[in-house]
């Protein structure tokens, strides 16, 4: 199936199950999946990003944002733990930075994507 | 009172008054209609039918006439606050621009600024934790208003429809963070481009109205929203923000909003009711409404507290790279305006008569002048003001230039308020990039 045509199946489908839904004073949605191209650089310790970060956001959360060095991934982690309260040890956010700051870091090229 | 938080300037316009504006403002909202009020000419329809969907984008129309569809993508490929972004179809809504899956953050297109109203379906999304509702039924949806009043209440759909006013605002709903991939040096956050911003026609009750049915106690100070989404953790911060009882006593325009363009909200925009605010950014228009704590001290939650804070100085901004030594909750949008088309990098031909088009809006003063310059803003020519959709809304502007010379021909816009205040010729800067409304210009190549 083309991109265009599942597009409009989809859509399709989600219109009606939003018509139905209307009649009978109730509305639901399906969301989509998460961004398939916003996939994480390989790297060591990917794996420790993928077991804390995703719980609370997608992958995109993190590809979109500006290249940066180790001492403002740092800040970055450290605001996700102490203000957005995420549950991550201190082993696993050192680990965290250590991928950040080298996959999307200043020399590390681009970060999109 | 904070240097950007002012004082009211006048009452909103009357629901029959910003009606007859809408009618009268008919072939402006593209003719075919990006949007009607039910009951009047062009097409009433619901939008998640079908053939609506199908049907030409009006803002497609609107290019065809200065160049191509491809030519707007090509815009969102050559964008690089927005390129490599791909164009995702969400429920209820048309092609936005992805920037987040989960939550979702979904971008307008800039060529839809283009109009005044901007269309349900294309309206920019942004939620901030997880899980967000995807299932609302309003047999058993209800909300509930407690805290420091006389009589706590729990209004129904129905409830809120018949016990109370029904009344309409035109306003702009603008992200704080609007244009913050744009920020040099770039700063952490949502990686938005031009369109984490919209303008549409919200009907419902007066929060003023609400409260005063439950009884406010005098003791309250502030009144804190939550919505039906839900922190992923219990460690994390639900979603809740807070205004002051004066803000909602004196504003006849916050409503408590269940209709958006005539129609019931989008999911993503915030089923079955959300918090409208006119003239401040959307960080205080709770979506999903589900709860109202009238509470009898300042709120002291981290959606207040912490976050969405801006530098405490008139410009809301500090020099870039520094930390302001006070904060305070952002709050009234600045003055800005936009050019939806041509887009940026658009060819065009000596002798061409080209059309510039866009919007301008602030945060409450009204827009009174839209201004161009094609010499780097050494002078400035009005443009064409659209129709007043009331001062909380985006107003449109247009102006016509006929191209003299091959080169790269640049136009600036900026806007001026009632009360004289404009853009910046240069950005402004702040940590967590917000406040963004430096002047826009597009570049059009001429051969």
């Amino acid at each position: 199936m083309n991109h265009r045509a599942s597009h409009v199946t989809l859509s399709f489908a989600l219109l009606v199950a939003v018509s139905l839904g209307a009649r009978a004073a109730e509305k639901s949605i399906k969301l989509p999946d998460d961004n398939a191209m916003a996939q994480l650089k390989p790297g060591p310790n990917v794996d420790v990003v993928r077991a804390n970060c995703f719980d609370c956001h997608s992958t995109d959360y993190i590809v979109r944002q500006p290249a940066s060095d180790a001492k403002k991934w740092e800040a970055e982690v450290q605001k996700m733990i102490k203000v957005y309260g995420a549950p991550i040890s201190e082993a696993d956010a050192k680990a965290i930075v250590e991928y950040l700051a080298t996959a999307y870091g200043e020399n590390g090229g681009k970060s999109r994507q | 009172m904070s240097p950007r938080e002012r004082p009211k300037i006048a009452e909103g316009i009357s629901r029959r008054r910003f009606m007859r504006a809408l009618w009268a403002a008919a072939p402006l909202l593209g003719g075919r209609g990006v949007w009607w009020p039910s009951g009047g000419p062009g097409a009433p329809k619901p939008l998640w039918r079908a053939d609506r969907r199908r049907g030409p984008d009006p803002s497609t129309e609107a290019m065809d006439e200065s160049g191509s569809m491809a030519r707007a993508l090509d815009a969102v490929e050559t964008d690089p606050a927005i390129a490599g972004r791909p164009l995702v179809r969400y429920p209820e809504k048309t092609d936005l621009i992805l920037l987040t899956s989960r939550p979702p953050q979904l971008e307008t297109p800039k060529r839809y600024f283009a109009h005044a109203i901007t269309p349900n379906e294309a309206f920019f999304v942004r939620y901030h934790i997880l899980p967000i509702p995807t299932t609302v039924d309003l047999a058993t949806w209800r909300l509930k208003l407690g805290g420091v009043v006389d009589k706590p209440l729990e209004l129904s759909m129905d409830d809120l429809k018949t016990k109370f006013a029904k009344v309409s605002v035109v306003a702009v709903n603008q992200c704080s963070g609007n244009g913050r991939s744009r920020f040099a040096p770039r700063v952490f956050g949502g990686q938005w481009g031009d369109g984490a911003m919209g303008n549409a026609a919200w009907t419902g009750a007066r929060l003023r109205d609400i409260l005063t049915a439950a009884g406010v106690k005098p003791r309250a100070v502030e009144v804190a929203f939550n919505g039906l989404d839900e922190p992923a953790q219990p460690s994390v911060p639900d979603f809740v923000k807070s205004l002051t009882v004066g803000r909602i006593m004196d504003d006849p325009d916050v409503l408590v909003a269940y209709e958006m363009n005539g129609q019931p909200l989008p999911m993503l925009n915030g089923f079955p009711a959300r918090l409208i605010v006119p003239g401040w950014f959307s960080t205080y228009w709770v979506k999903n409404l589900s709860e109202i704590i009238v509470l009898d001290h300042e709120f002291d939650g981290f959606w207040v507290k912490t976050a969405y804070r801006i530098p405490d100085t008139p410009c809301g901004c500090v020099e870039p790279a520094s930390k302001p030594t006070r904060t305070v909750p952002i709050n009234r949008m600045n003055v800005k305006s936009v050019i939806a088309s041509p887009a940026d990098g658009t060819h065009a031909r000596v002798g061409d008569a080209l059309k510039f088009e866009g919007v301008a809006f602030d945060g409450g003063y009204g827009v009174t002048g839209v201004f161009v310059s094609s010499d780097g803003g050494a002078t400035w020519q009005a443009a064409q003001l659209g129709r007043d959709l009331g001062r909380y809304s985006f107003r449109e502007w247009s102006f016509g230039l006929k191209t003299q010379r091959p080169g790269s021909l640049r136009l600036m816009v900026r806007a001026v308020n009632r009360v004289g205040e404009s853009q910046p010729t240069e950005p402004l800067w702040n940590p967590a990039g917000y406040l963004r409304n430096v002047v826009d210009h597009v570049d059009v190549q001429v051969m």
